[in-house]
Formats: C-alpha cells, sequence, structure tokens
C-alpha cells in the first residue's frame, strides 16, 4: 500500500549478503512515532501549565523573536520550506511555497496593507486540536503571527476563532493583550522596528466559515460564502488586500522551527510528511486524548499507545474514519496498515485532514454515523451553489432511509453518482466533503447498507425509488415507469435478509 | 366530476406518506428556522434598544481593530455583543440598532443574523443548553445525554423552552470538543465527559442559580488520556533549550 522509506537510514543495514541479480536488498524499515518530551512543540497542551505570558516565556516563547525578524522574510521564508511544513488544516499544502505568494516581485509597490489572517474556526467533527493551543498555548499563536506575518511581510494579523470557543477566546485576547504590553506587538514589534498587530474576531457559529474566502467575507461582516478563485487571497484578500488563511497549528509551529532549525523538525516523518503532528483522538478508544505525535506514525500504534487502544480491543475495530468528517471511513484492514501522514493516507483512499482520529468499535452502526455526518453537511452547507445546496439535502435524505434500509438496492448507485455530481462541482470543497464520506462508506461497508436494505425488504415488502413502499401505492393511478415498480425483482435478497 | 371524486377518494386512504401526486401542497420545511421576520409584542422594531455606556466604549474598542471604512467588519461582534446585553438573543431592534450604529442598510445587518446560528432570533431561557449530536459525540452517547436533558427538564422537544423560563435546549452541530466527548455547552461554557448522571446534576445546579465547575466531569484535567498522561509527563523545556546556536 505504501512505501516503506528508503534512504532515511540504510547505513544501519546490519547483515553484509551476498547480492546476485535476484537479490532486493532489505531496507532496514524505519518505525515512526515515539515523539520524545523534548521535540514535543506544544508543551502546554494539556493546559497543566500558566497560559499567560510569563509560564509562556518560561517554556520558551518570545525567546529571541527579535532576532528571527532581523533575519527577514527570505530567511523565515527558506526555513519553513526545508522544513518541508505542510499546512495543518486539511489540505496539507506546503506552508513556505504558499507564504511565499505574498511575496511576488516587486511586491513593495504595491500600497495596499498586507494581512496574515488565522483560520481558528475549528469545525470539523472530530477535530479539536486548535482548541488546546488556543487555550493552553496561545503565546506561540501570538509568536507564531509575528514571525509569519515578517516572512509573507504583513502589517497585521487578524485571529478568526469560532464563536462557540469563548474560553479560548478570552485565553487569546489576554495574550493578545499581555503581548502589546510586553513591546511584543505595537507600532515596534519586538524592538524590531516592524509594526505588526495582531486582532482577535470571534466568528458566530458556521463551519463554512473554515473554507479560507468564507472566513475573508466572515470577517468583512458579510454572510460566510465563499468566493470564486481566482483571484486568491494572496491577491485580493481580506478588505481587498493581499492575504495568506493559515491554521492557528502551522502558524503556531513556525517560531520553533526557526528557533531549532528546518533539519531538526525534517527529520521527523517520512519525505514530504515531515514534522510533529497534533492527533485528536475521539470515539471508542479506552482514552480519547489528543496528543502530539511524530508524523507517519502508524494508526494503530497511536491509537494503542495514546489512547489506550480499541474498546474491547484491535478485533473489535470497525473502521476509522482518520481526519475529521470530510475523509472517507478505513476498514479494520486498512486501518492496521496506514501510517498518519498525507501520502499513506491518500493511499489508502482516504486523507489526513486534521489529524482528527474518530474510532469506531463493532457496536457501532456505520450507517448511522455517517448519516449523521450528511445531516451535519446538509446543516452547514451555505446555500450558495446549487450542486452543493440541493444534493447535501438529498444525500441526507438517502441515507437517513439506509439507516432504516428503506430503499431500492439500485439507490446505493444513484446516491454514489448524486455525489459524483456534486464533488468538484461547488466553489469550495464543502460538497466534496459531503460526498466523500458516504463514497467511503459504499466502498469499505456495501454489503452492510445491502443487508440492511434487504431485511427491510424482507419485512415490508419491495419498496420503490424514494423510500414509498409498493404496498402503499395506489394502483388506481398511473405510476410512473421510473419510479422502480415494475423492476424485476432482485434475485434471492429476500433470502440474504437476516 | 370523477375527478374530484377520485381526490375525495385519496384523502382517507391510509397510505398517508406522499402518493404520487398532489394537486398543490405547502413547501416543505427545509430548515430548524424560519427565515422571515414577523412582528409580535415581543420582538418589533418599536421597542428600543441601546447599548449601555459600558458596551457603547467595548463597540467603539471594536470597531477600531478594523479599516475605518470597512466599519462593516464590526457586524458580527457587534450583534454578539447586543445579544449578549438583550437576555441572549437578537431582536429585530438589536439588529436595527447595529446597523444604524455601522450605518449600514438593516438589511446587511438581516443578512447575518440569520446566516449565523449562534444569533438566536426568539428569546431563550436564562440557561441556553446546547447539546452536541454529531457522530463523534453520538458515537460516545450524545443521544442519551440529550434526552436525559429533555426528560430532565419536563420532557421538551429541542428547540424549546421550560415554563419557567430557566432553560433552553437545543441540539447543535460539532463544538470542537471531540475528545472530550459526550459534551455540552450552557451558555458559554463546556461541560465534557458527561455522563446521564453528570448531567443531571449539572442541571440541578444551574436551576438552583449556581454555575458548576466547566471542562470535563470525569475527573481528568482537558484532554489527556485519563489513564495517566503518555506525553508531556516532563518538566517542560527552557528558553532557548535545543535551539539552533544562534537563538539559544
Amino acid at each position: 500500500m505504501f512505501k516503506a522509506t528508503v534512504g532515511a537510514s540504510s547505513s544501519t543495514s546490519g547483515t553484509k549478503r551476498r547480492e546476485t541479480l535476484a537479490t532486493v536488498q532489505d531496507t532496514p524499515v524505519r518505525r515512526y512515532g515515539g515523539l520524545k518530551d523534548q521535540d514535543r512543540i506544544f508543551t502546554n497542551v494539556y493546559s497543566r501549565h500558566d497560559h499567560g505570558i510569563k509560564g509562556a516565556m518560561a517554556r520558551g516563547d518570545w525567546h529571541r523573536t527579535k532576532d528571527i525578524i532581523l533575519k527577514g522574510d527570505t530567511w523565515i521564508i527558506n526555513t519553513i520550506k526545508e522544513s518541508g511544513l505542510r499546512g495543518r488544516g486539511g489540505a496539507g499544502f506546503p506552508s513556505g511555497l504558499k507564504w511565499s505568494f505574498m511575496n511576488k516581485p516587486n511586491w513593495q509597490a504595491d500600497p495596499r496593507p498586507r494581512y496574515l489572517v488565522v483560520n481558528a474556526d475549528e469545525g470539523e467533527p472530530g477535530t479539536c486540536k486548535d482548541r488546546e493551543i488556543l487555550r493552553g498555548d496561545p503565546h506561540k499563536l501570538i509568536e507564531g503571527c509575528v514571525v509569519a506575518g515578517r516572512g509573507m511581510n504583513a502589517s497585521a494579523a487578524y485571529i478568526y476563532i469560532r464563536g462557540e470557543f469563548y474560553q479560548e477566546a478570552s485565553h487569546v485576547e489576554q495574550a493578545i493583550a499581555e503581548a502589546y504590553r510586553a513591546g511584543f506587538l505595537g507600532k515596534d514589534a519586538c524592538g524590531s522596528g516592524m509594526p505588526f498587530d495582531v486582532y482577535l474576531h470571534r466568528g458566530a457559529g458556521a463551519y463554512i466559515c473554515g473554507e479560507e474566502t468564507a472566513l475573508i467575507e466572515s470577517i468583512e461582516g458579510k454572510q460566510g460564502k465563499p468566493r470564486l478563485k481566482p483571484p486568491f487571497p494572496a491577491d485580493v484578500g481580506l478588505f481587498g488586500c493581499p492575504t495568506t488563511v493559515a491554521n492557528v497549528e502551522t502558524v503556531a509551529v513556525a517560531p520553533t522551527i526557526c528557533r531549532r532549525g528546518a533539519p531538526w523538525f525534517n527529520q521527523f516523518g517520512r519525505e514530504r510528511n515531515s514534522g510533529t503532528k497534533l492527533f485528536c483522538i475521539s470515539g471508542h478508544v479506552n482514552n480519547p486524548a489528543v496528543i502530539e505525535e511524530e508524523m507517519s506514525i502508524p494508526l494503530r500504534d497511536l491509537i494503542e499507545k495514546h489512547c489506550g487502544g480499541v474498546r474491547g480491543g484491535w478485533d473489535n475495530l470497525l473502521g476509522i474514519v482518520p481526519g475529521g468528517s470530510s475523509v472517507p471511513i478505513l476498514n479494520q484492514k486498512q486501518s492496521g496498515e496506514v501510517l498518519m501522514d498525507f501520502d499513506s493516507l491518500k493511499d489508502a483512499g482516504s486523507g489526513l485532514g486534521t489529524g482528527a482520529v474518530i474510532v469506531m468499535d463493532k457496536s457501532t452502526d456505520v450507517i448511522k454515523a455517517i448519516a449523521r455526518f450528511s445531516s451535519f453537511y446538509k446543516h452547514e452547507s451555505c446555500g450558495q451553489c446549487t450542486p452543493c445546496r440541493e444534493g447535501t439535502t438529498w444525500m441526507m435524505n438517502m441515507m437517513n432511509r439506509f439507516v432504516e434500509g428503506r430503499g431500492h438496492e439500485r439507490e446505493i448507485d444513484m446516491l454514489l453518482e448524486l455525489t459524483k455530481q456534486v464533488e468538484g462541482r461547488t466553489i469550495c470543497a464543502l460538497g466534496d466533503a459531503a460526498a466523500w464520506p458516504i463514497q467511503g462508506l459504499m466502498k469499505n461497508f456495501r454489503p452492510e447498507v445491502e443487508a440492511r436494505i434487504a431485511s427491510f425488504r424482507a419485512a415490508n415488502g419491495p419498496v420503490l425509488f424514494g423510500g414509498q413502499l409498493a404496498s402503499d401505492v395506489d394502483r388506481s393511478l398511473a405510476i410512473p415507469d421510473n419510479l422502480g415498480l415494475y423492476l424485476d425483482e432482485p434475485k434471492g435478497d429476500v433470502a440474504k435478509a437476516p | 366530476m370523477s375527478l374530484f371524486a377520485r381526490v375525495a377518494h385519496r384523502i382517507p386512504s391510509p397510505s398517508s406518506r406522499s402518493v404520487i401526486r398532489a394537486f398543490s401542497s405547502t413547501p416543505r420545511a427545509r430548515s430548524d428556522h424560519l427565515f422571515v421576520h414577523r412582528d409580535t409584542t415581543y420582538n418589533n422594531s418599536k421597542i428600543p434598544f441601546e447599548y449601555t455606556r459600558e458596551n457603547l466604549k467595548r463597540a467603539q474598542e471594536i470597531i477600531s481593530r478594523y479599516p475605518p471604512q470597512y466599519k462593516k467588519a464590526a457586524v458580527i461582534p457587534l450583534l454578539d455583543l447586543g445579544q449578549r446585553q438583550n437576555k441572549g438573543w437578537t431582536s429585530i431592534s438589536v439588529m436595527n440598532y447595529v446597523a444604524k450604529l455601522l450605518e449600514l442598510p438593516p438589511m446587511r445587518v438581516y443578512e447575518v443574523a440569520t446566516f449565523y446560528t449562534m444569533f438566536n432570533r426568539e428569546p431563550i431561557g436564562t440557561n441556553f443548553v446546547q447539546v452536541c449530536t454529531t457522530t463523534p459525540c453520538m458515537l460516545q452517547g450524545s443521544t442519551e445525554i440529550l434526552n436525559t436533558v429533555t426528560e430532565h427538564l419536563g420532557g421538551l422537544h429541542p428547540g424549546e423552552t421550560t415554563k419557567d423560563g430557566k432553560f433552553t435546549v437545543v441540539e447543535v452541530e460539532c463544538q470542537g470538543a471531540c475528545s472530550n466527548a459526550p459534551m455540552m455547552a450552557v451558555n458559554d461554557d463546556f461541560y465534557e465527559d458527561l455522563t446521564p448522571e453528570s448531567t443531571r446534576k449539572i442541571l440541578d445546579a444551574f436551576a438552583a442559580g449556581n454555575k458548576p465547575k466547566p471542562g470535563p466531569q470525569s475527573g481528568r484535567h482537558t484532554s489527556e488520556n485519563s489513564a495517566g498522561l503518555t506525553a508531556l509527563t516532563s518538566k517542560p523545556y527552557g528558553p532557548g533549550d535545543h535551539c539552533l546556536p544562534e537563538f539559544s
């Protein structure tokens, strides 16, 4: 499924063997995971220490930030590029490259202000990592704003935090006030001569505002409806000015990477998936937790080492959603094989997303679990593009019928076709995100859906497309052919029903 | 004539699940909220609303965070401020006042207030109980929590307020505390790691006018492994530790 990393530690290969043409040299497999505390960036994830400026400085925040700023934008961006940091908000775009889009040739000639926007609108079901940064390590984020802001030559940063996070927002607000008082922000940020401001903006409960252009719209005081791209935010963003939107975790790791060096960060994880990452594990594990670990840690290790294993043992596992609600579910076999990084999960037909692991054991009604995701997307669709607005409602209705089994077997393919019609046909990725969980369900758990339909059919007789029982049809009326009433009965599925 | 006879025949038929065609029907509700304003005795534009002096000062501070030509950006924070002053709900007067303050057409404010779910456009109880029921919480038994809440408050349905006006219960989408599922938010505070017993205890405390301690109710501190820390057990490293020589 995935390639073992080649090269990272080939020098340690122990026994020498005679090589013939047919001999494939074994490369020792490097096991990822087992990050030490000294390599953890977020040292106050569990809020066990002081989140204020005193505690933060004792943990190494704001340490010689001035020197980082004075190194200049090219140095900061090159460091981030070399570190291999990829965006932690879900898409996994290389951060250094993204930030460099702000510094186009001759950018100094552009008189517009430039903004960094931090996306703290954490709403993806399963994800609760940014929350721990915001309330435990808010100074890391503020310092990250200064460093990333210097890298992209921004003049101010807006932190958009979801409205439900009240405690978190007050911690960030406190941190901003403390940073101003200490001279780390303001006209002369950290004594470097660079003016830099950080503002907090609280949202008001809309998942869609986690999409970068919707977030910009929302800060501007409008409905959070994504914009068409291009123009990209780096050209026309917040208030019509060049803007870069970045996730909390991405921004907050920047100062530590600059201070400890790109090679330090790059040594963790596989090639192109480097670094450490906060994973949040929820669902049917013995001890759900948020944990910072090395990228590329095997999913099974992550769960068994840090969360006490799956409830009832690994064999009791049904499936895992490895990256928040938007990515397809993995079955048990795949879950035992994948590594938690962008490429491995992509190869397995899923995605790392935000690193939110939702574990489901055998007691789960997986159809119901995915149907709940469909209702979530129906609720959160902004209503701007027709395929998503209508499609999410249809998907929800069909999924809710399948929970009961009220459907026709052919409707599974209709539903899949519907997801394909929504996917990629909308302005933002919410349409895709609504389609993928259903596709994953049908890919890995189709027999369960079919069995549910068959058992409903065994109990209630044939069902038309759309969920109407054949016995409810008034046969004195003309019934269109396309409702599935006159189809040949599928053979044997009544017998299959439990 | 036969047409009418047929309709008459169909109405009492037991097959109430949308029989093939009907002459007319009301469009089905596609949302759980009403998106138009209807004047009522408690919610009409004649009811005066104005910020208190303290809130007005805070509003000016919020407006100053945005470029002067984009005062509009402050609409969400200002509506939130108004909602807090107006007992937890955003009346038409609050919206009109914010529109006046920001020199906006009122419609621009109505658009925003109807789009975001945190603006309640109907009065709510003193304690606004929001139970998360999205999948990660559902896997950990949020349905049971929601049932406990509604039963304990006297058989409410989600979206309703108790008769004494003390509680409003709603079902909400993911609140971002999934490792601490199941959870509910009461007003601004998160109550996590709930069981039916702890849920009842929290509700009782609120009913008695107290505020129980927010956070996980299971005894763990935040979102660490409840069986003992698996990370960050040592003392956090200090300034300059492990840094490049030039930054140490």
